[in-house]
Parts: structure tokens; sequence; C-alpha cells
């Protein structure tokens, strides 16, 4: 216990030390996100009956943020031990590979968490946003959080070079967050791309975070959670899979 | 008693190299042990896989009877591993870099022992430096006071005294020295082969990831029985000491033009029979020196021959 601890402290500290980074400037991005969008579209895009958009939009802000930092949080850190080599620091000791896989994923997780208060407490303000479900909100916000740490984990392993897991966060992290219909229900889309968002597990995470919010969702958060929690499974399989095998990281 | 450290028929590949090739090797509990060889032997590669850090394709290897692999974390508990690669993690102190080692290897309150392996590598007045801020000398000694972190029984070092001052390096073999007389086994790689010659009581040596000599340095110089004619002389050396020759890599057509010549002899009575030689031929000595074989002489012949 005392091993998964140290690491997960090391990985808070890793992040707290550099707040203004890791924490601040994704609220600032949110923040931006919220002023621009809801001034073009709030009286423009329709979406659920009888609620405002920017008490649509600050949720699935608050979720993208969330899950784009926690990817980044676990994916970034093992990189940077990968390159600079320090990685051997935690591969000399006798952690084993769940502890090193749950240490990861909890860092992920509360610097999504932290970085989901951040952007709430500032658009609060701005939106005026109230909780229906606060139960839903914080399980949707734990099991997001959790999944991106765990593909962080995936990511950050599998890459063997910054560029590379920069390409794996513009060209799959970035576009799933984005067409998860934070900026608009998927119910305004054409049939064909409504049905391809529910291939789009961020979509549940988003979706489900935002029934939390407004009571009122595209999907049933039961169905969510359950796609979430599958979904999550699998990922937790394929990363301690990777580790135990030592694959990149013992050669 | 359980050796500190086995190795059984180890062979590791990368791609078509074989960087370990059938290593068997024993280091008894206690020992100061030297692992040389030239770059590229296989000695990291031999120490990764002991510390976990890679896997062998065959072979075992245990560290005081735990296999590296089957009980890793005993394993890994009793083992310290100076990396030879000069890494660090620059978000961290000093004392936290020290704290999260000490951490991971389940010591939950250890700050007195943290504090006396600072003071003893000289630290202390860095304790609470980023460790971006250190000197490469200084990012050395973290590296080294991290493998003490968890009191290993069995120490491994990986070239621990490339690139650090004269003054630590003595500092460094004192500590290490004190260790090993506590109990810890050490095993040591380095160039410096009189580091060796002074440290280890046992040596092996490796050359494409075999081992190609393995015994007590002392034996290992004995060995080696011949003795060395180092002589400048003004003019030709005389052709009946052709045979007495020894080639000095790298200086040979300097050391010939120089006038300068490296003779093997087998006893100190055999001096005569040479000087007999040259005034038969003719020549002035101007330096001559009597060289009894060291370990760097040893080292070289091995690396030549085998
Ligand atoms: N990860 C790797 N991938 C490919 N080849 C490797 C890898 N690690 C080591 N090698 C090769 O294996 C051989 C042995 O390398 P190793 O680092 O063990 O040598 P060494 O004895 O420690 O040398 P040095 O004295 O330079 O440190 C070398 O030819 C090296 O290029
Ligand atoms: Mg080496």
């Amino acid at each position: 216990m005392t091993g998964f601890l140290t690491l997960l402290e090391k990985e808070l500290l890793r992040f707290w030390k550099v707040a203004f980074q890791t924490i601040a400037a994704p609220v600032l991005t949110a923040l931006l996100y919220l002023l621009v969008f809801a001034h073009a579209l709030e009286a423009r895009v329709a979406v659920f009956e009888g609620v405002r958009y920017t008490a649509f939009l600050v949720p699935g802000l608050a979720m993208m943020s969330m899950l784009q930092n926690a990817f980044a949080n676990s994916s970034s850190s093992l990189i940077q031990s990968k390159v600079t080599g320090n990685i051997v620091f935690v591969l000399l000791p006798p952690l084993s590979y769940r502890e090193f896989f749950a240490a990861y994923v909890s860092a992920a997780i509360l610097r999504g968490l932290a970085v989901g208060a951040g952007v709430l407490a500032a658009t609060a303000p701005v939106a005026g946003v109230a909780i229906a479900h606060p139960l839903w909100s914080a399980a949707f916000a734990l099991a997001g959080c959790a999944v991106l740490g765990a593909m962080g984990v995936i990511a950050g392993i599998w890459a063997d070079k910054i560029d590379e897991l920069a390409a794996f966060q513009n060209f799959v992290i970035m576009p799933l967050t984005f067409l998860a219909g934070v900026f608009y229900s998927i119910r305004s889309l054409p049939e064909f791309w409504q049905k391809a968002s529910h291939l789009n597990p961020f979509f549940y995470m988003i979706d489900g975070f935002r029934y939390g919010f407004l009571g009122a969702a595209d999907v049933d958060p039961f169905v969510s959670l359950g796609v979430v929690a599958v979904f999550f499974v699998v990922l937790c399989a394929g990363a301690l899979a990777l580790l135990r095998s030592g694959y990149k990281l013992r050669s | 008693m359980t050796e500190a450290i086995e190795i059984r028929g180890l062979s590791k590949r990368y791609g078509t190299l074989r960087a370990l090739d059938g290593v068997d090797l024993a280091v008894a509990q206690g020992e100061f042990f030297g692992l040389l060889g030239p770059n590229g032997a296989g000695k990291t590669t031999l120490i990764s896989i002991l510390a976990g850090l890679a896997r062998p394709d065959v072979g075992t290897a245990r560290v005081l009877g735990h296999d590296v692999l089957a009980e890793y974390r005993a394993a890994r508990r009793l083992l310290g591993v100076v990396p030879q690669e000069l890494v660090f993690d620059p978000f961290f102190t000093v004392r936290e870099t020290l704290r999260f080692q000490s951490g991971y290897f389940e010591l939950r309150r250890n700050d007195v022992w943290i504090e006396e392996v600072m003071h003893h590598l000289d630290l202390t007045g860095k304790a609470d430096a980023n460790m971006r801020s250190l000197s490469g000398g200084m990012k050395r000694r973290v590296l080294i006071a991290q493998a003490l972190v968890h009191r290993p029984p069995v120490i491994v070092l990986d070239e621990p005294t490339a690139g650090v001052d004269v003054e630590l390096r003595h500092g460094l073999w004192q500590f290490v020295q004190r260790l090993n007389a506590e109990g810890h086994t050490i095993v040591l790689t380095t160039h410096y082969l009189e580091e060796a010659e002074a440290l280890c009581g046992r040596i092996a040596m490796l050359k494409q990831g075999r081992v190609v000599a393995f015994d007590r340095t002392a034996d290992l110089i004995r060995r080696f029985q011949a003795l060395y004619v180092r002589l400048r002389i003004e003019g030709q050396l005389p052709d009946a000491l052709d045979a007495r020759l020894v080639p000095q890599p790298g200086i040979d057509a300097v050391g010939a033009a120089a006038g300068v010549f490296l003779l093997q002899i087998q006893h100190y009575a055999e001096v005569e029979s040479v000087l007999a030689a040259l005034r038969a031929g003719g020549c002035a000595i101007l330096e001559m020196e009597i060289v009894q074989p060291d370990l760097e002489e040893v080292f070289v012949q091995i690396m030549q021959t085998r």
C-alpha cells in the first residue's frame, strides 16, 4: 500500500507544482469557450426543451476539460519519464503492475476532478448552474476521468516520443471529445451522425454528466453509465496486460 | 550460504546482436565484485536483467536466492542499483526524490537514514535544491543515494564514478567500502581498472556477451607472470630481441620511431640477457624500467586473445 500511496503522492505533487499550467490554464480555456460559444450560439442552437444553451454548455465544457486533463496527466507523466529515463525509478522498486496502474489512474482522476471543479467554479457566475442530481454527475465525472486516465496510461506506454503522444491527443482524444456533443445535442444532428455519435464512448460520459445537471439527456443515464463502465473494464484489462508483460517498459 | 547473485545460462539478444551469450556467474554474500569489459560487452544488459529492467531470452538470475522474475518483489527489495545513465526527475528536490524512492520500497519513516545517506554523499547542503539545478556529479550522487535508500544487502553500481571529481571518488569509495565492511555485497562496473584492482576481491570480464575471465583479482594478475622491460634506446632494436617484443596497441609506430619498446621476460634473471643483446647490437640505453603486470595489462591481453 505504501508503494501505491507514494507513487500517487509523487504524481499529485508533480502536477500540483505546476498547477498554473495543469489546472489554471484549462479552466481559462473552458471559460473562453463558454464566453465565445454562448455569445455566438445562445439564441441559435436549440437543445433540450426549456433549457438555456449556456446551462447546456457548461457541464459539457466541464466534462470535456476533465477528460482531456485526466488523459494528459497519466500520458504526459509516463512519456516524460520514458523520454528522460527516470522511469527506472519506478521500475526498480517492488511495485506491482496493479499498484503502478492504480496510482497513475488515481492521479489522473484527481487532476481531472480538480480541473472540473475549477471550470464549474469559474463558469458558475456567468452561467448560474444548478445541479439536479449531484450523485449522477459525480459518478460520471469519476468514471470519465478513470477511463481517460487509463487511456493515458496506455498511450503513455505505447508512445516512444512526445510527438507520437501529441498525435494521439490531436487525432483521437480531441475529435472524440469535440464530437461527443459538448456544444450541441446530438438530436439536432442528421440521422447518420446521431448513430455515429452513439459509437463514441465519450458521448455517454458527457451526456450522463450533463444529465446530473439538467435532469435531461439524450440517453438513459443507466445505459450511459453501463457503456462507460464496460469501456473502462476493457481499457483496464488492456492496460494491465501491457504493464504485466512489460511492453515497452521492460525490454 | 545462498549466493548474493546467481546467474545461470543467461542469454539476451537485441535483434541479431547477442548482448549476452550464455553467462554463468555467482557472487557470494559480502563480496566486493568487479564486472569489467569494453564498451558494449553486455555489463549494463546483465545488470538490467538482474534489476528487472530487461527480460532474458533464456537463463535465470537470482538475488539472494530469489528469482528476478518469479519472485520479483523479494528480489528487487534486496537489490539497489545505480544506473549508468545520469537520470533524474526535474520536478523534485533532492530530499523529495529520496523520500519518494524510499516510499516505493514501502519504507515510510526513513528520514534518519535518508539524512545519513545525504551526509555521506555530501548532499546535505543541496537537500532542498531542485534536481535540475544540480551539477552532473551532484546528480550522480543523488542516483547513488537513491539506490541506497532502502538499505539493500546487494548493491550494484554501473560506472558510478564516470564524470565524478577526484574528491567524491575517494569519498564514494570510502563509503562503499564501509557498506561492504558492514556486510553489503557490492558489484561494480568501471572502466578505471586501478579502481577495480584496488577494490574488488574478484573480477569477471565480459567480452561480446561472454565471460572471458572470472577469478580472484590477485590470481588473475598472478596468472600473467610475465614481467616487462620498457626501453628507450638509440638505434635499432637488435633482431635477437624481436621474439620478446610485445605489441603495444595504438602506439606501435610512434613507439618504434621514438625508440620506445616493451619487451617481455619471464623472470628478473632474464634482464641480463636483454642487456647482453643490446650491448651486442651496439644500442645505447636512454631509459629502462621494469614493469610488473597490473590489471590493466591483464585486461588488454585477455581482450586481445579471447
Ligand atoms: N535496448 C537495446 N536495444 C538494442 N541494443 C541494445 C539495447 N541495449 C543494449 N544493446 C546492445 O547490447 C550490447 C551490450 O550493451 P551494454 O549496454 O550491456 O554494454 P556495456 O557493457 O554496458 O557497455 P558500456 O561499457 O559502454 O556501458 C551493445 O552492443 C548494445 O548496443
Ligand atoms: Mg554499460
